[in-house]
């Protein structure tokens, strides 16, 4: 629609025009570099409560036949300083704290007492990487009421032999495919992918799969600056897939 | 600038000079109402010459609004819906690209992880974030930025039915090549048939394109469990990434033909997408 106007009526009408775009450089302030970091942690954050919020506690991630799994040797080590810190597997326990009506500890066998699932799923890497493995365990809901953990609790803390740290959201631990993994490729976990026991939940990136699991909490509260190795340097928390 | 109006009758003659044979000037009772202005605007040009002789029927009305010299043309293009989130957005891709790029950077690759083929190293300087945890809380705080003005431009311009001057259709795919060939082979440049020429509608409705690509695939490497079923559509999760990529790269194709045509068109087209209101708009309706 083409009008005609005075000159100066034009200028008039854009600039105050103009000025109505203002709000817009409130994003002027992720160039703040003391506001910066804080805005983009609020973003994560915000992220990871969209994520929570959206999660689906019975849709089930994909899972693939035997021959799309790829070879053993050709699942990636990934450890973020030892690959093999040495664990005493004879003398191994699991450590059960928190929220919990019987804390202690757990040997191996107690654990794989329990009924032991096998899946081949996918591990994707917060780097962009991707594998589709087989991995066998017991679910950690399971292990959960086993322990006789209070499952209205928030998350689950995990320490590591190689002083690695985890917590992750009580839906994603209870999820039926979120494994305590003992055993890869149909054998015992070897040392360098967190033997004797770690974590595998295919609703979570790599990260989260803590390995030579050590300690086991059940907590309402995470400590800041202490939610887990990578997060606490500005990973998303939630990590969720 | 004093000169506005003689320019703008200026080029008048001149699209009409490439569109249609020049009908004789002299206006005649058969002729439509916007013919009839565009020659009476010449008459008035013309008039600058002193022509007692002949004062034809035209030159004695009195001068209206349309024909009034002293007025400026403009149009109102861009409403502030539209200008907010085209900036939201503008600045929003920048981040986008720069953060995702870095986070690429951590695995330049759409091969195994064993063993790990780089494709292509991007340099450190065109990345934001530092290292891929800082581009990845960049890249999550700005991706609903990204989306919301995305999803609010579309639905403004649905609402207000302005898409339709801008949507690439079937009927425009023959007047792509002639803009083309105006644009980077100095070709006659086509009669202007509306705000926006074909080129430009190929290159707005890829960008929208490119948007929902980056959106969905964006949510499957998000949530590839969640959204486990549009990852299926996309062909699995390892070829979303590669999708993923590839609406990046019509990002990538798109922003700098964009930013060049900004540049050749000049400062009251660059500052009709701030303001709303453009100068001497070079179409007539």
């Amino acid at each position: 629609m083409i009008t005609r106007l005075d000159d100066q009526e034009l200028k008039r009408k854009s600039r105050r025009q103009l000025l109505k775009l203002a709000p817009i450089a409130v994003l002027g302030a992720f160039a703040i570099p003391k506001l910066r970091d804080r805005l983009v942690e609020e973003g994560v954050r915000f992220s990871d409560w969209a994520s929570g919020a959206t999660f689906r506690s019975q849709h089930l991630a994909q899972t693939f036949s035997n021959s799309e799994v790829v070879p053993f040797e050709k699942f990636p080590y990934n450890g973020y300083d030892v690959l093999d810190p040495e664990v005493d597997l004879e003398k191994w326990t699991l450590t059960v704290e928190g929220d919990v009506q019987h804390p202690g500890e757990y040997t191996l066998a107690q654990i794989q007492a329990l009924p032991k699932l096998s899946q081949n799923t996918r591990h994707i890497c917060v780097e962009g990487w991707d594998v589709v493995g087989s991995f066998g365990g017991t679910r950690i809901s399971d292990f959960l009421k086993l322990v006789g953990a209070n499952t209205g609790a928030n998350f689950l803390e995990v320490e590591c032999a190689d002083d690695y740290y985890e917590s992750i959201d009580m839906a994603s631990a209870l999820h039926p495919q979120s494994l305590m993994c003992y055993e890869m490729y149909g054998q015992p976990l070897d040392r360098k992918h967190g033997a004797p026991l770690r974590l595998q939940m295919p609703t979570k990136l790599g990260y989260k799969q803590a390995k030579y699991l050590d300690t086991v909490r059940v907590t309402n509260i995470l400590k800041p600056g202490k939610t887990g190795y990578w997060e606490d340097q500005g990973y998303s928390w939630y990590g969720g897939l | 600038m004093p000169n506005d109006e003689n320019g703008n009758n200026n080029n008048n003659n001149e699209a009409k000079k490439d569109s249609v044979p020049q009908p004789d000037p002299v206006p005649t009772a058969e002729a439509g109402p916007v013919e009839a202005t565009v020659a009476r605007m010449e008459m008035v040009a013309d008039q600058t010459a002193p022509q007692e002789s002949a004062p034809s029927a035209p030159v004695a009305i009195e001068l209206t609004a349309e024909e009034d010299p002293s007025l400026v043309r403009a149009a109102y293009e861009h409403p502030l819906p539209i200008r907010i989130t085209h900036w939201v957005n503008a600045i929003s891709l920048f981040v986008m690209v720069t953060s995702g790029l870095r986070i690429f950077r951590a695995f330049p690759s759409f091969g195994p992880k064993i063993p790990e083929q780089v494709l292509l190293t991007i340099p450190r300087y065109v990345t934001l974030g530092g290292w891929l945890g800082g581009a990845l809380q960049w890249h999550f705080t700005f991706m609903w930025f990204f989306v919301a003005s995305g999803v609010l431009y579309v639905a403004y311009q649905v609402f207000r039915g302005h898409y339709r001057t801008m949507l690439f259709l079937p009927r425009d795919v023959a007047g792509v090549w002639p803009m083309a060939r105006h644009y980077f082979f100095f070709g006659p440049k086509p009669a202007a048939a509306g705000q926006y020429n074909p080129l430009q509608k190929l290159a707005y409705t890829s960008t929208i394109g490119f948007g929902v690509l980056s959106l969905l695939t964006g949510l499957v490497l998000f949530k590839p469990a969640q959204f486990s079923g549009l990852a299926f559509l996309f062909g699995g999760f390892h070829l979303t990434r590669i999708w993923h990529f590839a609406a990046m790269c019509g990002f990538l194709a798109f922003i700098p033909g964009h930013l060049i045509m900004v540049l050749l068109h000049g400062w009251s087209n660059f500052y009709s997408m701030l303001s709303g209101w453009k100068r001497e708009p070079e179409y007539q309706e």
